[in-house]
């Protein structure tokens, strides 16, 4: 069931340098037995606990590849950003020269375009499409076969392989925020084993955001720039290498194999500096971090209709969504119908069967379905898991077929300026 | 108890929706097991006149001939399953629709018009008949068929999804052609059952499967012409393969006059 927590809206904390933000009132997670079952060792991903992140030196970027080589050999698949059809997408990865080097993103609404210059970095960009979601929480998955056998019975049979063990190099603090928010969907409220499978083998390598897209806004939401827990290690991105900070024991086992140097003052302060600069180069917000009273007595707002006037009602902006999780599942039997998987995939509710309920569609309008979305993004997410569900990354903004701004709608319809950032 | 009979039917169209059956390799030779396949004349059984439970009708109706003959293929059928653009919205030969002018077109096209004995419309199946199940696509594939198929045989109304193509491309996870590099894709506007296709292999989705539920032309065309198509090119997009279907008809036919003001 639902959970509501009474009173101040319970942030997650997030603290950018020179923010000061309230301090984490998150209650004790439940499920606590499921957390163990799924996290021997609990330490080793705290899932939205704060971790203080240890800094162990510097890589130089020739030795990129002694860290992927690390991996590979701890019998980790990686996973890397490559720069693949026009975007910056998460895939498999060999070598460290398959990294976007050189390359920069520039990022509109409903517009995204990748440009190479001469630059030596390999992270100077927000971010793609997407990033973890579609390892941990499949965009389609068999869950289950069932067979007719001979004597008439059905038998059911679930895929019991384990998934191999996965690396994720260059992971942002929003997605981090996102995968927080799935660890709460996925593993506690009901859990579920085919999301837990990949989580327990997943170790993630952040890289802090030093580039943000024009339609970034993960400072108002408290989710970035700067990595600050649930990775294993944590890197800053200078011109010739990366300084290293570890945030688990399987981050300060990885760093054995690596032969990193001492990092200067120097480094340190460029490190920051560019975080700084990250921060306050973001231009979007949110008019506060809750806007749940807020939108919850604007129901009847014209901006609704407004919007919906503009958009395609497409599931664009759903798909992208590092933190939106809704899923249909069907039966796909074979022509004899002696068999039948029982496939999951990713749905919207911005589709009709997503409010389809026994001969009755529920929201046939796209102003209801967008009223939808985003009352349960900024709003009703509260109630469930103790923050908005919106981290910040704006890919709803920028892969909007006619750029429809989450940020602006949310303005519009709450209507408070920007200075305000009081409560309803 | 005898095994269920289909049969397919072939009226004005270029064939290809057959071959999904065709094409269908081993789950054919299921299907053929299956149900007993009383007319299909491309896989060489010939009964034109069968009683069957399932009739699949490929293509238009352009000639009076066919309006007679939809209409027997109605009587002899419990189901009548339309399968690809032609039969379901018209088909490329619809075009002939748009502008009241069959003739002068028939004229320029043929060598000798004189032989070619044609309506001055080309219709829907379902303008003629009542159709208990359409099958969109150009041409429909054998997933959709071989689904349809199977859900009539398990005595259930055939579900298909008519989400919008983009749903399929981030299931997929194809980089969206419209956003990474402006074409004038008509993913937001079509329905899925291609798999994505198009975008797959980095082109723009061109229609072929029909509107979507619940698409917003007006927005779609805006944001095509803010892509610098000109009113006739947005036309196009909405009116190339399915102009018989409503909602492509209604805004494609507003650029397309609105296109002629231009020239």
């Amino acid at each position: 069931m639902a959970k509501t927590h009474a009173g101040a809206p319970p942030y997650r904390p997030a603290g950018c340098a020179g923010v000061s933000l309230p301090k984490s009132t998150k209650p004790p997670i439940s499920g606590a037995e499921i957390r163990m079952l799924v996290y021997p060792v609990i330490d080793t991903h705290p899932c939205g606990n704060d971790v203080i992140m240890e800094d162990r030196g510097f890589l130089a970027r020739r030795e990129l590849q002694t860290l992927i080589d690390a991996l590979k050999h701890a019998g980790y698949r990686v996973v890397a950003p490559r720069v693949v059809d026009h975007a910056i997408q998460y895939l498999d990865l060999d070598h460290a020269d398959q990294l976007p080097h050189g390359w920069q993103d520039t990022q509109a609404p409903g517009s995204y375009r990748l440009t190479q210059s001469d630059e030596t970095r390999c992270f100077a960009w927000a971010n793609g499409p997407q990033a973890l979601k579609p390892y941990l929480f499949k965009s389609r998955e068999v869950l289950w076969h069932s067979q007719r056998e001979t004597d008439g019975n059905l038998s059911f049979h679930t895929d019991e392989t384990e998934p191999q063990a996965l690396a994720v190099i260059g992971v942002r603090a929003c997605d981090l925020a996102a995968l927080a928010l799935h660890d709460q969907h996925f593993l506690e409220r009901i859990p579920d084993p085919y999301y837990a499978a990949q989580r327990k083998k997943l170790l993630l390598i952040a890289v802090h955001c030093s580039h943000p897209a024009d339609t970034c806004f993960c400072v108002s939401t408290g989710d970035g720039p700067r990595a600050q827990s649930g990775c294993d290690l944590a890197l800053s991105e200078l011109d010739d290498g990366y300084l290293v900070e570890v945030g688990s024991p399987a981050g300060e086992s990885l760093i054995e194999a690596l032969p990193l140097e001492n990092a200067t003052t120097e480094q340190h302060a460029q490190a920051n500096a560019q975080i700084e600069h990250a921060t306050r180069a973001q231009q979007r917000s949110l008019p506060s971090r809750n806007l749940r009273d807020r939108l919850f007595v604007r129901l009847n707002h014209p901006r609704w209709q407004a919007v919906a006037e503009r958009c395609l009602s497409c599931g664009n902006c759903t798909s992208v969504c590092p933190t939106c999780f809704c899923h249909q599942e069907t039966q796909v039997p074979t022509l004899g119908g002696d068999s039948s998987e029982h496939v999951r995939e990713w749905d919207s509710c911005f589709t009709q069967g997503h409010s389809y309920m026994h001969g009755f569609i529920v929201r046939p309008e796209t102003e209801h379905r967008y009223r939808q979305w985003l009352t349960h993004k900024l709003g009703s997410w509260h109630d469930q898991y103790g923050r908005s569900g919106c981290v910040g990354c704006g890919r709803c903004i920028t892969w909007c077929p006619v750029g429809i701004d989450i940020t602006e709608e949310a303005y519009a319809i709450c209507g408070t300026p920007p200075a305000d950032g009081g409560e309803a | 108890m005898a095994k269920p009979s289909i049969a397919v039917h072939k009226f004005s169209s270029c064939d290809g929706c057959q071959l999904a059956f065709l094409n269908a390799g081993e789950d054919l030779l299921t299907l053929s097991e299956l149900i007993d396949i009383r007319h299909f004349l491309e896989a060489g059984m010939a009964d034109e006149e069968a009683k069957v439970d399932i009739a699949f009708v490929e293509g238009s109706i352009s000639t009076d001939e066919e309006i007679e003959r939809i209409a027997r293929v109605r009587a002899n059928s419990d189901f009548v399953v339309t399968i690809g653009a032609c039969a379901t919205a018209g088909g490329l030969q619809a075009l002939r629709n748009l502008d009241d002018n069959h003739e002068a077109w028939k004229n320029a096209i043929y060598a000798k018009p004189q032989f070619i004995t044609t309506l001055d419309y080309a219709r829907p199946v379902k303008e003629l008949i009542k159709v208990d199940f359409e099958l969109w696509g150009c041409p429909v594939n054998g997933r959709q068929v071989l689904a349809a198929v199977q859900q009539l045989l398990f005595g259930v109304a055939p579900l298909q999804s008519n989400d919008k193509v983009c749903m399929e491309c981030k299931r997929t996870h194809t980089v969206c052609v419209m956003v990474a590099e402006n074409r004038p894709c008509m993913g937001p506007v079509t329905r899925t059952g291609c798999g994505a296709l198009c975008p797959r292999f980095g082109r723009d989705c061109y229609a072929c499967f029909g509107p979507a539920e619940n698409i917003n032309g007006p927005a779609m065309a805006a944001r095509l012409q803010g892509l610098g198509l000109p009113p006739a090119d947005v036309a196009r997009r909405f009116l190339f393969i399915n102009s018989q279907a409503g909602d492509f008809h209604e805004i494609g036919r507003q650029s397309y006059r609105r296109g002629f003001d231009d020239d």
